[in-house]
């Protein structure tokens, strides 16, 4: 690694110095495709962040695919009801490494103003591993901007060695993620243990 | 003494040697790369047909009822009657009486063609 005042000073006579590392990341979290999906209102504001005035484009995040074998970013944007989680997975599992979440709006955090409905999932980290998430009901188009430049600086401090590696570097984490299955009166698994604990109470001391 | 001249092919086959190196460098340096930095972690869900996030079911490889082809034959006939209808009624009061019962009978012939089709049952959806 390369000292950076050394670095500072190299650059002032015109030599730029980059690692591996440095250039792969930078590659990485300027090409965030982010998959053609919404699922409640969140999404339009979603739509709208993508548009000329709010332009997506400026961080290389425009390319909304349809697919998602060609995405690297899911922004789930809305309510996820318990009928749709599984698909919500589902379509994560089939989206290609390394990959990210984005959970948009007070619904795809925590269940939002339907936390205490019976049909709602309280909040898609019960499933999916989220990286970041926005408040808001619906948080507006700078806040998803905000959180894909926050995203752009947790991928550009991933190593490709150590244990701050993306997951698809570490031989044995899981690339795919169960899929609940509609039960008696709730998705069995209700949560994905190993990715969500509920959190705990504590008390004064 | 001369010196041997080279085959006049020599050139191509530089060129050609160059530009296979140019085509299969980024291939090779591609490979090497997924390798290394992109492991394949293959999954059930992962290989699995993409429809929109639910399992898909059936047989992608349907066929088509063969009875759209007659559809498509008798469309055709009505389709090539308006190209010749066309020019007909552009100059239709420059034409004589002669021209008028040729076109006629060309029609009437369409139309039992229809009539026949008719009666043959193509026209019932089975």
């Amino acid at each position: 690694m390369v000292d950076e005042g050394l670095r500072s000073e190299l650059q002032k006579q015109g030599v730029f110095t980059t690692s591996l590392e440095e250039l792969y990341n930078w590659g990485r979290k300027n090409s965030l495709w982010p998959l053609g999906f919404g699922l409640a209102c969140c999404a339009i504001e979603m739509i709208a962040a993508s548009m000329a005035r709010f332009d997506l484009a400026r961080f290389g995040s425009e390319v909304f695919r349809p697919s998602p074998r060609q995405a690297d970013l899911m922004i789930v944007a809305g309510t996820v009801t318990k009928k749709m989680a599984p698909q919500v997975v589902r379509l994560y599992n089939q989206m290609p490494e390394p990959k990210y979440v984005i959970a948009m709006g007070a619904c795809a955090i925590s269940g939002g103003p339907f936390k205490q409905g019976y049909n709602v999932l309280k909040g898609i980290d019960r499933y999916i591993p989220v990286d970041i998430h926005i408040p808001g009901c619906p948080p507006r188009p700078e806040a998803l901007v905000h959180a894909l430049m926050e995203l752009q600086k947790k991928i550009d401090q991933q190593t490709l060695t150590g244990d701050n590696r993306p997951r698809h570097l570490k031989a044995n984490a899981p690339s795919e993620f169960p899929v609940p299955e509609f039960g008696e009166h709730d998705l069995e698994p209700s949560k994905n243990s190993e990715v969500w604990q509920p959190p705990k109470l504590t008390g004064p001391e | 003494m001369t010196v041997a001249e080279p085959s006049p092919y020599l050139t191509l086959a530089l060129l050609a040697a160059g530009a296979l190196v140019f085509a299969l460098t980024p291939l090779a340096l591609a490979w090497v790369w997924a390798r290394v930095f992109s492991p394949q972690k293959p999954g059930c869900d992962k290989n699995a047909i993409y429809e929109c996030g639910l399992e898909s079911k059936g047989d992608a490889w349907v066929q088509f009822n063969s009875q759209y082809y007659l559809y498509a034959i008798i469309f055709l006939i009505f389709d090539v009657e308006t190209i010749f209808l066309l020019p007909f009624a552009v100059s239709f009061t420059g034409l004589g009486v002669g021209a008028f019962i040729a076109m006629m009978v060309f029609l009437l012939l369409l139309a039992e063609g229809l009539v026949w089709a008719w009666q043959k049952g193509v026209l019932n959806w089975k």
